[in-house]
């Protein structure tokens, strides 16, 4: 699993792409806390960071798919599939190795992003003045959603050989499972059902764990949708034995 | 044993792929695996290796079942798929440390493997490029260097030389060759001329049948009931004494003064042909047997079954 990881982290490094989705993603997010008016926390007056865990999950939303697409979908199209899959090596440390590489990739990028909070920390008057518990909280959500969304990505890589056919759906799942369901829930038939057809959404455990409330029933709705989403690229992967 | 493959089955949709073959390769053979297109090499090789699940049938590799013990069985394997697929924008350094690493090779010793196999494949022209910036003949050769890094004793080749050009084919003839004491080497290919340079053994398949399974010399033997004779003269000569010869059953005529001559293998008719040219003074020119070759024994044991 561990050289998996290692090649597959080293062909990130290696490529133009995880350069480009980590410089893009720095990029848009600074735009949108420090330069854009409706959204600067210049202009906004309030020390605190809502703009980056706002805007980061849309941003992620496409920057992940594009990271994960070619994780299996490359991998089918030229074969290296069959290399893989014959070394001494089971379905599943192959898609832990991959699923690694991406998130780490993740948090490579979401780690710049601390100088902002140091910025704001210092900008405020007083100096400090900022809500540090929900900041830690915020952090702790976003890499979780980066994380949910790095194995829908590594999910519908391995659905499909066609990498750009991987990245609608991957974008299309990120979308449903951040706010496609609480937007489902307003639908006015499902009655008492929408409150927990709201909870199948990400951005309600978002929502919370970005208060600072590191609710055990939040960890284990990440964990369990990442648990799902990994088993079923094992599915997936495990089909050409059926 | 080396291999061992018991009844194996492989069912595509409605399509038996494989249909019932059962052989066995020992250490230190070279088997050749021949067949048409679509006969059922590729599957039986994916099968082996554990790409693919038989649909019935075992398959054992160094006594264990691929499918009960796929991770250990896999160890003992080295295989190069039909395309020879590999991480292009690779390094061929980085590409076979990262090989031996999937096989738990470490430190030093992976090392010495790694710069061991670009000496024997003769990648050290090319040892510092990407693997995309090689030729055909040079990604072969990582190919080949990939499937031999953990010293494996079963080697599973599935077509090595197609599309190489005359000289790399000698060249990973060669080399497996080389390779082949101590290991059992299963390799596919169509390329008749291959097979009998290097194999042992040879196993012919059709349509997911075996139909030969022998050494060369077997099958050459086994075929050869009658001998077809050249014979060719410069002047005109009696064809019905030609045809009173002992042991000759046809005589037919190919051209002027060129006949053909069908006989019986056990009375050798070529000395009786000279003598009796040399006794009625006829011009002879030409004598020659016609070797059955191994594209022919293919043809017909592959095409008769085709309907």
């Amino acid at each position: 699993m561990l050289s998996i990881l290692k090649k597959e982290i080293n062909s990130f490094l290696n490529s133009l792409i995880a350069y480009m989705a980590i410089i893009v993603f720095l990029i848009a997010i600074g735009l949108f806390m420090w330069v854009f008016p409706a959204t600067s926390i210049l202009e906004y007056g309030f020390a605190d960071m809502e703009t980056l865990f706002s805007m980061a999950p849309y941003i992620f939303m496409f920057l992940i798919p594009a990271i994960t697409m070619r994780s299996f979908a490359e991998e089918k199209k030229t074969g290296t599939i069959e290399f893989l899959l014959t070394k001494p090596l089971t379905d599943t440390q192959i898609i832990i190795g991959k699923y690694l590489a991406t998130v780490f990739l993740v948090l490579i990028s979401i780690l710049p992003t601390l100088i902002y909070y140091f910025s704001v920390y210092l900008l405020g008057n007083p100096v400090g003045n900022i809500d540090t518990a929900g900041v830690i909280g915020s952090y702790i959500g976003l890499f979780l959603l980066g994380s949910v969304f790095c194995s829908i990505g590594v999910f519908s890589s391995s659905i499909t050989d066609n990498q750009i056919l991987s990245f609608i759906i991957a974008t299309f799942l990120c979308f449903l499972i951040y706010e496609g369901f609480s937007y489902i829930s307003t639908i006015n038939v499902w009655s008492n059902f929408s409150y927990y057809i709201e909870q199948l959404g990400i951005s309600y455990h978002y929502a919370s764990i970005s208060k600072g409330l590191i609710d055990s029933k939040t960890l284990l709705y990440f964990f369990s949708v990442i648990f799902i989403m990994l088993s079923a690229t094992k599915l997936v992967l495990g089909s050409r034995k059926w | 044993m080396s291999i061992v493959i018991k009844n194996l089955v492989k069912q595509y949709g409605s399509q038996k792929a494989v249909n019932n073959i059962s052989f066995e390769a020992k250490k230190g053979e070279i088997l050749g695996f021949l067949g048409p297109n679509g006969a059922g090499k590729s599957t039986t090789m994916k099968i082996t290796t554990g790409y693919l699940p038989p649909t019935e049938g075992t398959v054992e590799v160094c006594g264990m079942d691929v499918t009960e013990k796929p991770v250990e069985t896999k160890k003992n394997i080295g295989y190069l798929p039909e395309h020879n697929p590999l991480y292009l924008d690779m390094f061929v350094h980085e590409y076979l440390q990262f090989v031996g690493a999937l096989y738990g090779l470490k430190g030093n010793y992976l090392k010495d493997r790694v710069k061991e196999m670009v000496e024997i494949c003769g990648l050290g022209l090319e040892q510092k490029k990407k693997i995309g910036a090689l030729s055909k003949g040079y990604r072969q050769r990582v190919g080949l260097a990939q499937a031999l890094i953990h010293n494996p004793p079963v080697l599973i080749l599935d077509e090595p030389t197609s599309g190489l050009d005359p000289n790399q084919i000698l060249e990973i003839r060669k080399l497996i060759k080389s390779v082949s004491q101590d290991k059992t080497i299963v390799f596919s290919t169509h390329i008749m001329q291959e097979v009998q340079a290097l194999c042992d053994r040879v196993i012919i398949i059709n349509s997911g049948n075996i139909v030969a399974n022998s050494t060369i010399a077997e099958l050459k033997s086994n075929r050869e009931t009658f001998a077809v004779i050249h014979a060719e003269f410069s002047g005109t000569i009696d064809i019905d004494q030609l045809r009173n010869l002992e042991g000759v059953n046809e005589v037919i005529e190919a051209g002027i003064g060129k006949y053909k001559i069908r006989a019986n293998t056990e009375s050798e008719v070529r000395p009786k042909i000279f003598k009796l040219a040399s006794e009625l003074n006829w011009p002879l020119i030409g004598l020659n047997q016609e070797e059955h070759s191994l594209e022919n024994i293919f043809q017909s044991l592959t095409k008769k079954d085709r309907n």
